[in-house]
């Protein structure tokens, strides 16, 4: 941090919520018909599934004293609606998101695939993104 | 290490408004946030407490403690007031979630008896809040990785 920009005396983050509905069939083209029927079960159906997702962001950065923002929700809502929320809402994953094409669509690996979409986010840094499948299921990723 | 949380809910209204813009700027920036009258929301405070819990009461921090001193720093001083003018410490800042958390993190850190603070989280809505925690050197390392 160069010497002139005051330490805040916190660090500070903004989360931000979104949904999404999607559907996916996990299936690896890695195993037997009969492996991937055992270690997926009812999620191999082969019409898949849906769920209704809700992803949370957490970004950090240094407040603005002019806005008391670390980032505009305009901005933000504006990059992850066309980085995420637009291309995977009512889609199939493992059909219609090329990251699945060869990568099975768990959740696992929704996170980490939202997490190299938001990256980028050019005003604050992108800290870690959870994703609910369910109310009973979430998920994280921080990064490597 | 354990994690304690306590969560308070209170209710207050704010305007985003900055002097030093302009009208038009005001409205640009701050959109619906700048009425001039005035809006509020039901906040949603957590606060999480890290320690090792008493060998003799197995607590990190008692409850009643912790409740004692959210009611008396928080509750009585921004449940059911206007932000912008009644909560000297948000005087001359616009009253954000980032920056009423920051507030709070500041009026909480000193007063905790035992264990310390680690995170206060504060939801303005369902959708939207804010994580405060200390600027340590792992964070500073963090932002710079």
């Amino acid at each position: 941090m160069p010497q002139n920009i005051p330490v805040e005396p916190v660090h500070v983050e903004l989360g931000r919520r979104y949904r999404f509905a999607a559907s996916h069939r996990l299936h690896s083209t890695q195993l037997s018909e009969e492996e991937n029927c055992r270690i997926y079960g009812k999620c191999n159906n082969p019409y898949g599934h849906g769920h209704n997702y809700t992803v949370e962001v957490r970004f950090s950065g240094v407040i603005d004293p002019a806005t008391g923002k670390i980032a505009s929700l305009g901005d933000l809502d504006q990059f992850v609606n066309e980085k995420v929320i637009e291309p995977f809402d009512h889609r199939s994953l493992q059909d219609e998101v090329p990251a699945f094409r060869d990568t099975v669509p768990t959740t696992e690996n929704l996170c980490i695939e939202i997490f190299q979409r938001l990256k980028s986010f050019p005003i604050a840094k992108l800290k870690a993104v959870r994703v609910e499948e369910t109310s009973n299921n979430s998920f994280e990723y921080a990064g490597e | 290490m354990v994690y304690l949380t306590r969560k308070i809910e209170f209710a207050a209204s704010h305007r985003y408004h900055n002097p030093k813009l302009s009208v038009e700027e005001n409205r640009r920036i701050f959109g619906k946030c700048n009425n001039p009258h005035g809006h509020g929301h039901n906040y949603t405070l957590e606060v999480t407490i890290a320690g090792e819990p008493d060998p003799v009461t197995g607590m990190v921090l008692d409850l009643k403690d912790l409740k004692e001193i959210l009611e008396r720093e928080i509750m009585q001083r921004m449940d059911h007031r206007y932000l912008n003018l009644e909560v000297a410490e948000l005087k001359d800042k616009i009253p954000t979630c980032e920056n009423i958390a920051c507030v709070i993190w500041n009026l909480l850190a000193p007063k905790i008896p035992q264990g310390h603070l680690h995170r206060v989280r504060l939801y303005e809505s369902a959708d939207l809040f804010a994580d405060c925690y200390r600027n340590d050197a792992s964070n500073d390392a963090k932002e710079t990785a």
